[in-house]
């Protein structure tokens, strides 16, 4: 029972070190470091390998935005293989579409809400 | 030697009036602002509008410590880093005098200065007001992130104040700092691409006027009771004495920075101050008063700049710096 929290704990806090060693070292600004993120997990899942990971390690590699890449990936094969072609298209975002209406609901309701401050 | 400037009826600086924001109340200058806001948008709807009511306000409380009002004033020379300097631009819509936008970013404090100088000195200006400012919401903004983003900053980052400074230039009166030189900085760029390290940006610029002002007119380093630099931030600071000792300028420990000094030695502001209200806030009250209390009798005040834009660092160049020189003598 404990050994998952920690798998998940070490495995999602070293794709965050990878995103963090992007912003020190790389000097990437974080739109660049979350493009590469999310690109590198649709690669993995493109090559079958980031199922895995999830089975290895659950939240430790779902929460992270890398698994943002992998649904699009796994979304897009999963309909491809039912529709052709098209379904590339039409299955990208039937996987993240959750994600994303949820980023914009609420993403809405928090601006409706209250009202961004600075640092005082 | 060219861009050097010599006053010779030393126009005065009667009077200076500082404005911040209700972070810069960490400073250790604060017992020197004339005002200081508890709100982040000096009471106004907006950042912006916030920046303009700073601005306005240090104009109102400068011309009334020289004892004039907005009309007697002949020109007014102030300019910010918002697009357009609309800040700046309402500043002046609401007060009515005669403007002129400056922009020399962070250096414009002292850009301004020297054109208010000459300007007096032409026998033009009877009251001239200059100075800068700058809003760190609204800068942030513009240049990196909205500050409600929360983006993470590197230790070489500076923090730009919530700060306007003005000073009320006018023809020579006994017993007030005087200007009596100046050099007009020229743009070093030498090739740093971060925008999250202007001190190390800026410091060339800094040394290269600091050369060319003592060469230009004649000085040492020892002449001045201290010689104070506009935010090149702890690091810049740093990269900046070297720069002199590398140029084999004999230096003493009258050497101070703005921005390395504004907020003390707390590390939540990274490397330092910055932004155009920086070295104004400073050199309009600690370095003024200074002065007139009879502390400092000759300063150089050298402001430094960054001549970015968020398009320019986005399409990858690199960032032209400035530094502007303007010597001040207590007679």
């Amino acid at each position: 029972m404990l050994s998952i929290f920690v798998t998940a704990f070490v495995v999602g806090g070293l794709i965050c070190v990878i995103g963090q060693l992007l912003f020190d070292v790389a000097n990437l600004t974080p739109a660049h470091t979350l493009c590469i993120l999310v690109v590198a997990g649709s690669i993995l899942d493109g090559f079958g390998l980031y199922e895995p990971l999830i089975d290895f390690a659950g939240a430790g590699a779902t929460v992270p935005i890398t698994s943002f890449g992998n649904a699009l990936t796994h979304g897009a094969m999963a309909e491809a293989e039912k529709h052709g072609f098209v379904g590339v298209l039409t299955g990208m975002f039937e996987v993240t579409s959750s994600g994303i209406s949820a980023a914009i609901l609420f993403g809405f309701i928090a601006s409706v809400i209250f009202r961004p401050k600075g640092k005082v | 030697m060219k861009g050097l400037l010599k006053f010779r009826t030393n126009p005065t600086i009667a009077a200076t009036g500082v404005v911040v924001g209700p972070l810069e109340k960490k400073s250790p200058f604060k017992p020197l602002f004339d005002k200081v806001y508890d709100d982040e948008r000096s009471g106004q709807p907006t950042n912006e509008k916030g920046h303009s009511k700073l601005v306005e306000d240090a104009c109102m409380i400068a011309l009334r410590k020289a004892g004039f009002v907005p009309d007697d004033a002949d020109f007014l020379l102030i300019g910010d880093l918002v697009n357009q300097m609309t800040p700046s631009n309402f500043c002046a819509s609401e007060l009515q005098i005669p403007y002129v936008g400056m922009f020399s970013a962070c250096a414009t404090s002292i850009s301004s200065l020297l054109t208010a100088a000459l300007l007096t000195e032409s026998g033009m200006s009877a009251c001239s007001i200059a100075g800068a400012s700058s809003q760190h919401n609204a800068v942030e903004r513009q240049f990196r992130y909205p500050v409600e983003y929360g983006s993470q900053k590197p230790e070489t980052a500076q923090w730009t104040v919530t700060a306007a400074g003005v000073a009320a230039v006018t023809p020579n009166q006994a017993g007030f700092p005087a200007i009596v030189s100046g050099t007009i900085g020229r743009v070093i760029d030498l090739g740093v691409t971060d925008p999250f390290n202007m001190g190390a940006a800026m410091a060339p610029a800094a040394a290269d006027t600091l050369e060319r002002h003592l060469n230009g007119h004649g000085r040492k380093v020892k002449h001045y009771d201290t010689i104070i630099t506009g935010d090149l931030g702890k690091i810049g600071f740093e990269i900046y004495q070297k720069l002199i000792a590398k140029k084999k300028i004999e230096t003493t420990n009258n050497l101070r920075d703005a921005g390395a000094e504004f907020f003390g030695d707390d590390s939540d502001f990274q490397a330092g101050a910055s932004g155009t209200g920086c070295s104004a806030a400073i050199y309009f009250s600690d370095v003024y008063e200074k002065m007139m209390v009879g502390e400092y009798k000759r300063v150089l005040l050298i402001a430094t700049g960054s001549l970015l834009s968020p398009l320019s660092f986005q399409q990858g160049d690199t960032i032209p710096c400035i530094a502007h020189a303007v010597e001040l003598e207590m007679k």
